[in-house]
């Protein structure tokens, strides 16, 4: 039994960061009908934020709570910043393309982020930049408390993770459903060019949204970065993969959907590895994907819309 | 407009091309300045290094390369051999088999190396075995412990050499060092599932230790760069083994353990020689207090020759030589002996003498390769107190 609640434990933890990570992938579909496969690179890059901002702020020698959330939104921002600049550059003038030209751009820019924070090092210090593929060790931000009640063991860490996570998720719905940009972001999903039409700054919300998802990413990243101390460049790559199928399990496009798609993908893996065989832990994510892709496309979630002729 | 983009695209390919030089100084920076300077072909001789500089293992390039420079370092301020310098030529494959072969292919078409040192870990060495054999260059790995490495099916790669014991006794230490000194019954086995070292080394492992009479109650896997290994452990801990065996390389050794930790697991972790590195105790941050871990060498050791050597160490790097810089040094002076005895520096013969070398007074023991191109040598078990390794035992083949 104790074995059981640890698992969940687990599952829960990683989960949550499956959830939040797949927000983005899901948020950005909604308005753009776009899978932004860069997605899993802006964590990374929250990652790097994070890390570059705890050593210009001294973490490691003396960590403080206010050192902590100033590196927590520091890096959400960050992240914001370059979720926009995307947006902007890479996918905004193809935006009347053919939804492939996007698609293939999103997977440029991914290894964009990917092989360029592989580059040799530009500056000096503690922490180059580029940092390069080597990886890199991330200063815990406050120091860890364990507590094991019925010899599950939880750590401050996991409690933070999961209240931060939860906190935000209620945030975004909080958002989407009732506010005026939520409204506007509602609307552009709908139909752009109607919203357009209707007066609403088609571009604007478009960009908030990219804010909003690359924003979470970050916080997801520094949830792992903080209980999980090494981060490389690549350290997207996989997170990034298994909460596109978080999204697509609970339904492209639906944000509750990809909340529940994390959690149950995360508790899937825990569970595959924990009592079945340790090496499906990652087929499980893609099994998953294909069950659902096969037996209910639109997802858990997701609304099959009829095709208007 | 079109000239424009021209320009735009004559810029990038600039660019691009600055980038590769500037990667290729900085994988041969950091070194002693003696051994740098380029020269043609034919005054010198080139041992072309392949290493992992960058990535998840970069500390084992970097020691295998500062090993390697020392020891040539050494012969050249001696006169070199046959009366040339020794130039030595690192690329950095960031820990990336098909990058290794890469940088093997490198060397030997268009450098012509005269011979290829590298790599550490024993997957990239198989990537790179059959190019040296292919093209009859000899191929020295420091410390790539798997038995395939030297290979090719049932009969031995008549170019690739190794300085180093392999696996099938490696994991016998360990086995051994578990049932006799910690009198353990009773051990689970966490391995990397990608990654040829870490599952042959696991499989020796077992072996021995089920002919010891011990017993694995679990065998869990994970896949190098997984960030999570809280599944696994608990499954390991509903099992409640006296020990786990982790046969990985140092950055996911550290998080496991950590994370074991943080499952209230108190077993002491065991692991072979890809634990060695001064990183493994930055991450770990004391995590991995009561482990044992197998390896090539002690720089604790009273011996003369370790002690020399690592004094020589310090004083070029102000660090303490890891096995690989050890094994790294021992490599490149096995390669300039059998240089210095071969009839001429084309590709067979120095495979010749290498082939014939016996009784080399190496720091990390006597090296004689037998018809396997494996070095026979003791191993010696490290225990970790207070965040750093602390010699346990030394278990002789």
């Amino acid at each position: 039994m104790t074995e059981f609640l640890q698992h969940l434990v687990n599952g829960l933890s990683v989960g949550t960061i499956y959830a939040l990570i797949a927000l983005g992938y899901t948020m950005v579909y909604g308005v753009l009908k776009l899978i932004n496969f860069a997605h899993g690179d802006v964590y990374m890059v929250g990652a790097f934020s994070g890390l570059y901002l705890a050593r210009g702020l001294g973490v490691d020698q003396s960590p403080s709570l206010f050192k902590a959330l100033l590196v927590f939104f520091g890096s959400i921002v960050v992240c914001a910043a370059l979720g926009v600049i995307i947006e902007r550059f890479a996918y905004r003038p193809l935006r009347h393309q053919p939804r492939l030209t996007a698609l293939i751009t999103a997977i440029g820019v991914s290894f964009l982020l990917e092989y360029g924070f592989q580059l040799p090092p530009v500056t000096q210090g503690s922490v180059p930049f580029p940092p390069g593929p080597t990886p890199r060790f991330f200063p815990e931000p406050f120091p860890r408390v364990d507590y094991a009640p019925f010899g599950v063991h939880v750590s401050n860490y996991d409690m933070v993770s999961l209240a931060v996570a939860v906190g935000l998720m209620f945030l975004l719905q909080f958002i989407v459903y009732r506010t005026k940009f939520g409204t506007a972001m509602r609307a552009v999903s709908f139909d752009s060019s109607v919203a357009g039409l209707m007066g609403i700054n088609v571009n604007r919300v478009i960009s908030w949204t990219f804010a909003l998802g690359s924003g979470l990413a970050a916080a997801a990243a520094l949830l792992v970065a903080g209980s999980r101390p090494t981060i490389n460049p690549l350290m997207g790559l996989m997170p990034g993969i298994k909460a596109f199928v978080a999204a697509v399990f609970g339904g492209i496009g639906n944000v509750p959907g990809a909340m529940v798609g994390g959690l149950v993908l995360g508790l899937a893996e825990e569970y595959v590895a924990g009592y079945a065989l340790s090496s499906y832990r990652d087929g499980i994510a893609f099994a998953m994907l294909i069950l659902v892709l096969l037996l209910r496309p639109a997802g858990l979630f997701g609304r099959v819309r009829a095709e208007k002729v | 407009m079109k000239s424009l983009r021209a320009l735009a695209m004559a810029t990038l390919a600039l660019a691009v091309v600055g980038c590769q030089q500037k990667k290729q100084e900085a994988s041969s920076s950091g070194a002693p300045a003696a051994s740098q300077a380029a020269a043609p072909v034919g005054d010198t001789i080139l041992f072309g290094h392949v290493g992992s500089m960058s990535g998840n293992e970069a500390t084992f390039g970097d020691s295998t390369d500062k090993g390697i420079k020392l020891a040539v370092d050494e012969q050249n301020k001696k006169g070199g051999i046959k009366g040339k310098q020794i130039v030595v030529k690192t690329l950095d494959d960031q820990g990336k088999p098909e990058e290794a072969a890469v940088a093997a292919t490198r060397l030997v078409t268009q450098d012509h190396a005269n011979i290829l040192l590298g790599e550490v870990a024993s997957s990239r060495s198989l990537a790179m075995a059959p190019i040296a054999d292919s093209n009859q260059v000899p191929m020295i790995s420091p410390t790539s412990t798997n038995p395939k490495v030297t290979k090719d099916g049932d009969k031995t790669r008549p170019y690739v050499f190794r300085v180093c014991f392999i696996d099938p006794f490696q994991g016998t230490v360990m086995a051994k060092f578990a049932r006799e000194n910690l009198k353990i019954t009773d051990v689970a086995i966490l391995r990397d599932v990608g990654n040829d070292y870490s599952v042959g080394l696991a499989d020796f492992f077992a072996k021995k230790f089920l002919d010891l009479g011990g017993k694995i109650v679990s065998d869990q896997s994970y896949k190098a760069g997984d960030q999570d290994f809280k599944a696994q452990l608990t499954a390991i801990k509903g099992k409640n083994p006296q020990a786990i065996y982790v046969p990985g390389y140092y950055t996911d050794v550290a998080l496991i353990a950590r994370q074991a930790r943080e499952l209230g697991m108190k077993q002491p972790l065991m692991g072979g020689d890809g634990w060695d590195s001064s990183k493994l105790y930055e991450i770990a941050q004391g995590a991995l207090d009561g482990s044992y871990f197998s390896n090539h060498y002690t720089p604790e050791d009273p011996s003369p020759v370790i002690q020399q050597f690592v004094t020589k160490y310090k004083a070029a790097y102000g660090a303490v030589p890891d096995a690989l810089a050890t094994l790294g040094y021992d490599a490149a002076n096995v390669a300039i002996d059998a240089m210095q005895r071969a009839k001429d520096l084309s590709g067979p013969s120095i495979r010749d003498a290498i082939e014939q070398t016996k009784g080399y007074k190496g720091v990390s023991g006597v090296i004689t390769l037998d018809s396997d191109h494996n070095a026979v040598k003791s191993a010696v078990v490290l225990g970790i107190q207070k965040n750093a390794a602390k010699y346990a035992a030394t278990v002789n083949p």
